[in-house]
């Protein structure tokens, strides 16, 4: 066959030019096939289980210390409270950053108690910066639209007037936590990165009826600290109760029992679901705390098998009297 | 209390006389703010369609997009693409179908005038007739025989169409403007695409990222809109936007308008090299379609162009471009479409109870000749609850606000009336905190209902799974609460027999396997002596392989015997809905942690809104 009249010859240097380019070509994909090879497939994979754990925040006491302050104004009994355990100096030193779990789950008003009283924390705020405190973080997960929550309870508005700094929960300040001796908490989101930079940590709760465990106080408070879908812990209550006090270790914990919670908990929605019980529980053992708190409710302590639990497991006493409370009234 | 921080966010949508003019048709009433369109009725009657060219973001958006698009073509191309096309009349038949569908109410008003109001029906009749007989009489009718065979067809359809329609509710209006409404259009696009875009991608522009259902057709409308510039410059504004439609009919009379000084002129097209509106100023110009860019006025080398009160001196197009046959076939079809698709009865006995729209939505009727879809009260919505409807009500209501209580932070607030005091149209009317809590003056309507909780025992733990839970009584928000529950101990299937092989006050050893490792210890389990006087279930506090203790306040008594049977039963707090009190907040579903399809679910069953969706007799 004659070749084409009208084609260029190719010469000898561009054919090598040519194979010279195609064969890089080749070798670069034959590369990248070699490179990316994956002869399994992917693996059914198991999450990297977190070590991951909160700080102790207690401040060691020799003993338990408790404080009963009976009284209608939430800053009087609070500083009473704290003044019969030895004054704000005793927890919180100069430079500390003290963090307040406040309970803000739900956005409704301050004067239905479904949540802390903003009161309580502006006198807290102030007593840490009055003791020395570097910064004040208070910090929450709530149930409804956090955004509103904080504001509608009063919340931000009153830590912020404080001087404090609001935390609200985004996506990114949670970590995979695992308890140590946990059934529950195992890899696990915890609201963990406003704790990384803190030193004391206190827990500030209502007392409100809640259904489904018999009360909702300083340890059913940390509740809020938990992310993803927290909800299926309903299915063992008692059992996530406890693993969460076994998961915070409080430098103090505060129970407003100013105006409890008697009905429709933990949301309530009524001024009839209230009642004036003007006492304010101020102690390092939450257990013990809790255990009052029922008292005030007029709940028997067997309604309430988490309190045993958590006794159980260490976490301290359901028989307060055991520490001594500090009783007095304003 | 239409402010958003301080700003006026729907002032945009108030200046907008679509807006205003689609809503007076539908409902005979201007809204509060709506009125603002008035003064860009009046503006543009002097001016000429300045709400285009100086005001429209999506105008301003088109034209940007459009001189990026084309900054390096040759002046010829540019000129090439501002020639006007026949097409651009197609945004008149948009406008008039769409106004149509509004105005079905009012037409069928006007046509059982007849019926309703005989009198003034004569007058009409007698002084168009007295009108005719006066111009035959002055000669000054050119076919006076025409025009009374006219009168004669007109009066006989008129009153045979008045005795032949009937009432029915398929006959009425719907809104539908905000389908193409441009800043409808830009609001739902920005609110509900762009700003959860930059916020979930870029900086943040609320505590939560948002999300919406659905979002894909809006965007995909938007995105088109926009791209279109790259091959015809303003496309929208020149073929589809109904509200520039209206502007150039306003502007027919337009008192000041751009246009020549001078007929004579070297022909050059420079004056069309940048012409937004595409209104050929070189030589007729047409002032229905000059959107007051003025860039042939300084494009022009010669000063020719200017804006003045004359008319251009080479003339002017009457417009628009529009012959009585398409203008009858638009409204004919505009006024066919809403009965058509009402024959569905979506709006009677046919109606999705997925349909549950925001506290204070007017009902459906009323909420759709309302209702633009500008996604005011989505983007509002402080937990994001609020979503465009995709087909739950019917083609008519496709983007028209409805609550997703998977999404979002936690159902409807409670106490929260933001989208109704944002709607700039009131399909979600203006509530107070009062009404929609049943306080004060509202005491004894009790509060707003939005729909009803349903559970789903099949899917529930504590109804179908032996599982307790009651997450959703629990964050019901109504007190006292609408979820309430009833206590039952069910005997649960421990895999074996449970035979007492030893039995102590609170504690007990069997015979065999036992229940296992400590399972039984959470709480929420008891154990009952089969066959035995005393049935009352004892809390399990700790059991093992062998054995369990139960709690201390309720011992043994008398002690169960060897041999004898043990249940285990699980106490469960079963969850029931009062529909009397449930206010449909959807707090219970979205906190139900059944995680597919929830076990408690909202659906618009006894809303207030809308007494045939009534669930409960009342006395």
């Amino acid at each position: 066959m004659d070749p084409d009249p009208n084609r260029d010859d190719v010469n000898r240097r561009q054919f090598l030019d040519r194979l010279a380019k195609a064969g890089i070509c080749i070798a670069a994909a034959g590369a990248a096939g070699f490179w990316f090879y994956d002869s399994k497939g992917p693996l059914s994979s198991a999450p990297q289980p977190s070590n991951l754990t909160l700080k102790d925040f207690s401040i060691g006491l020799p003993r338990q210390k408790m404080s009963i302050i009976r009284g209608a104004d939430r800053a009087a009994t609070l500083g009473m409270a704290l003044k019969s355990l030895g004054g704000i100096e005793k927890f919180v030193k100069k430079g500390d950053r003290v963090l307040l779990k406040v309970n803000a789950a739900f956005a409704s008003p301050a004067m239905l108690s479904a949540t802390t009283h903003p009161a309580i924390i502006t006198e807290m705020t102030r007593l840490c910066f009055h003791a020395g405190a570097a910064s004040v973080v208070v910090t929450d997960n709530p149930i409804n639209d956090p955004a509103a929550c904080f504001t509608l309870t009063g919340i931000a508005d009153a830590a912020r007037k404080a001087g404090a700094r609001v935390v609200l929960p985004s996506d990114d300040l949670f970590c995979p936590i695992t308890v140590k001796g946990a059934a529950l908490i195992r890899n696990w989101p915890v609201l963990y990165k406003p704790f990384t930079d803190i030193d004391k940590v206190i827990g500030m709760a209502p007392l409100k009826d809640h259904h489904r465990s018999g009360a909702s106080m300083t340890m059913k408070n940390w509740y809020g600290l938990l992310g993803g879908r927290r909800n299926i812990f309903h299915q063992d209550i008692n059992g996530i109760i406890t693993e969460l006090a076994m998961m915070v270790k409080p430098s103090l914990v505060i129970l407003d029992a100013t105006t409890a919670m008697m009905t429709n908990g933990p949301t309530g929605g009524s001024l009839s679901d209230l009642k004036h019980t003007n006492t304010m529980i101020a102690g390092t053992d939450q257990v013990a705390a809790d255990a009052f708190g029922i008292s005030l409710l007029g709940r028997s302590l067997d309604k309430l098998p988490y309190i045993g639990k958590a006794q159980a497991a260490g976490i301290g006493t359901a028989d307060y009297m055991k520490l001594n409370p500090v009783m007095g009234s304003i | 209390m239409r402010q958003l921080r301080g700003w006026p966010v729907n002032w945009l949508i108030q200046l907008d006389p679509l807006v205003g003019l689609g809503t007076l048709l539908t409902t005979r009433t201007v809204y509060a703010g709506l009125l603002w369109g008035l003064a860009t009725i009046v503006l543009t009657i002097l001016l000429g369609r300045f709400f285009c060219g100086w005001l429209c973001p999506f105008g301003a958006l088109h034209q940007f997009v459009g001189f990026l698009a084309r900054r390096n073509r040759s002046t010829a191309v540019k000129i090439n693409l501002n020639q006007y096309h026949p097409g651009q009349s197609v945004k008149y038949w948009i406008l008039i179908f769409l106004l149509t569908m509004s105005a079905l109410e009012v037409l069928a008003d006007l046509i059982r005038l007849p019926g309703t109001h005989g009198l003034l029906f004569g007058i009409l009749m007698l002084a168009a007739l007295a009108w005719m007989i006066f111009k035959a009489a002055r000669q000054t009718s050119a076919k006076p025989k025409k025009a009374g065979i006219m009168f004669l067809v007109v009066i006989t359809v008129w009153l045979l169409l008045s005795a032949v329609l009937n009432g029915d509710q398929t006959s009425a209006a719907s809104l539908q403007i905000g389908l193409l409404d441009p800043i409808a259009l830009v609001y739902r696009s920005v609110n509900l695409v762009i700003l959860p875009l930059v916020g979930r991608s870029f900086v943040s522009v609320s505590t939560l990222p948002r999300a919406y259902d659905g979002i894909f057709p809006i965007a995909a409308v938007f995105l088109s809109a926009i791209l279109l510039n790259l091959s015809v410059p303003r496309f929208y504004c020149r073929f589809i936007c109904p509200a520039g439609a209206l502007f150039g009919i306003l502007s027919r009379f337009a008192v000041w308008r751009v246009g020549k000084t001078k007929d004579e002129c070297v022909a050059c097209g420079l004056c069309e090299k940048n012409c937004e509106g595409a209104c050929s100023p070189t030589s007729q110009i047409r002032i229905n379609e000059c959107v007051l860019c003025m860039n042939c006025l300084n494009d022009c080398r010669h000063h020719l162009l200017t804006y003045q009160i004359a008319a251009s001196a080479s003339g002017e197009m009457p417009g628009p471009d529009l012959s009585r046959r398409q203008f009858i076939a638009s409204a004919v079809s505009g006024a066919a479409v809403v009965p058509m698709l009402r024959i569905s009865g979506h709006l009677g006995k046919n109606w999705d109870p997925a349909l549950v729209r925001p506290p204070g939505a007017l009902p459906e009727k009323a909420f759709l000749s309302r209702c633009i879809k500008c996604g005011q009260c989505m983007r509002i919505c402080p937990t994001n609850v609020i979503h465009p409807a995709g087909l739950q009500g019917g083609l008519e209501g496709l983007w028209s606000p409805v609550l997703n209580f998977r999404i979002g932070t936690s159902g409807c607030q409670f106490n929260c009336i933001a989208c109704g005091n944002l709607c700039p149209t009131a399909a979600i009317r203006p509530i107070t905190l009062d009404e929609r809590l049943g306080r004060n003056r509202f005491a004894d309507h009790g509060p707003i209902k939005i729909g009803t909780a349903f559970v789903d025992r099949g899917r529930c733990l504590a109804w179908a799974m032996d599982r307790p839970c009651i997450v959703c009584q629990e964050n019901c928000p109504v007190s006292p609460k609408a979820i309430q529950t009833r206590e039952v101990f069910n005997t649960i299937d421990t895999g074996s027999k449970l035979t007492v092989a030893k039995a102590e006050t609170v504690y007990i050893e069997f015979q065999g396997t036992g229940p296992g490792m400590n399972q039984l210890a959470t709480g929420d389990y008891f154990a009952v002596v089969q066959s035995s006087a005393d049935h009352r279930p004892r809390r399990i506090v700790s059991n093992w392989e062998r054995g369990l203790r139960v709690a201390e306040g309720l011992p043994f008594d008398p002690l169960p015997k060897p041999g004898s049977r043990i249940d285990i039963q699980v106490r469960l707090q079963q969850p029931h809905v009062d529909p009397n009190r449930c206010i449909g907040c959807g707090v219970c579903e979205h906190e139900c942690p059944v995680p597919g399809e929830r076990a408690i679910r909202v659906t618009a069953d006894n809303e207030s809104r809308d007494p045939e969706h009534a669930l409960l007799l009342k006395r």
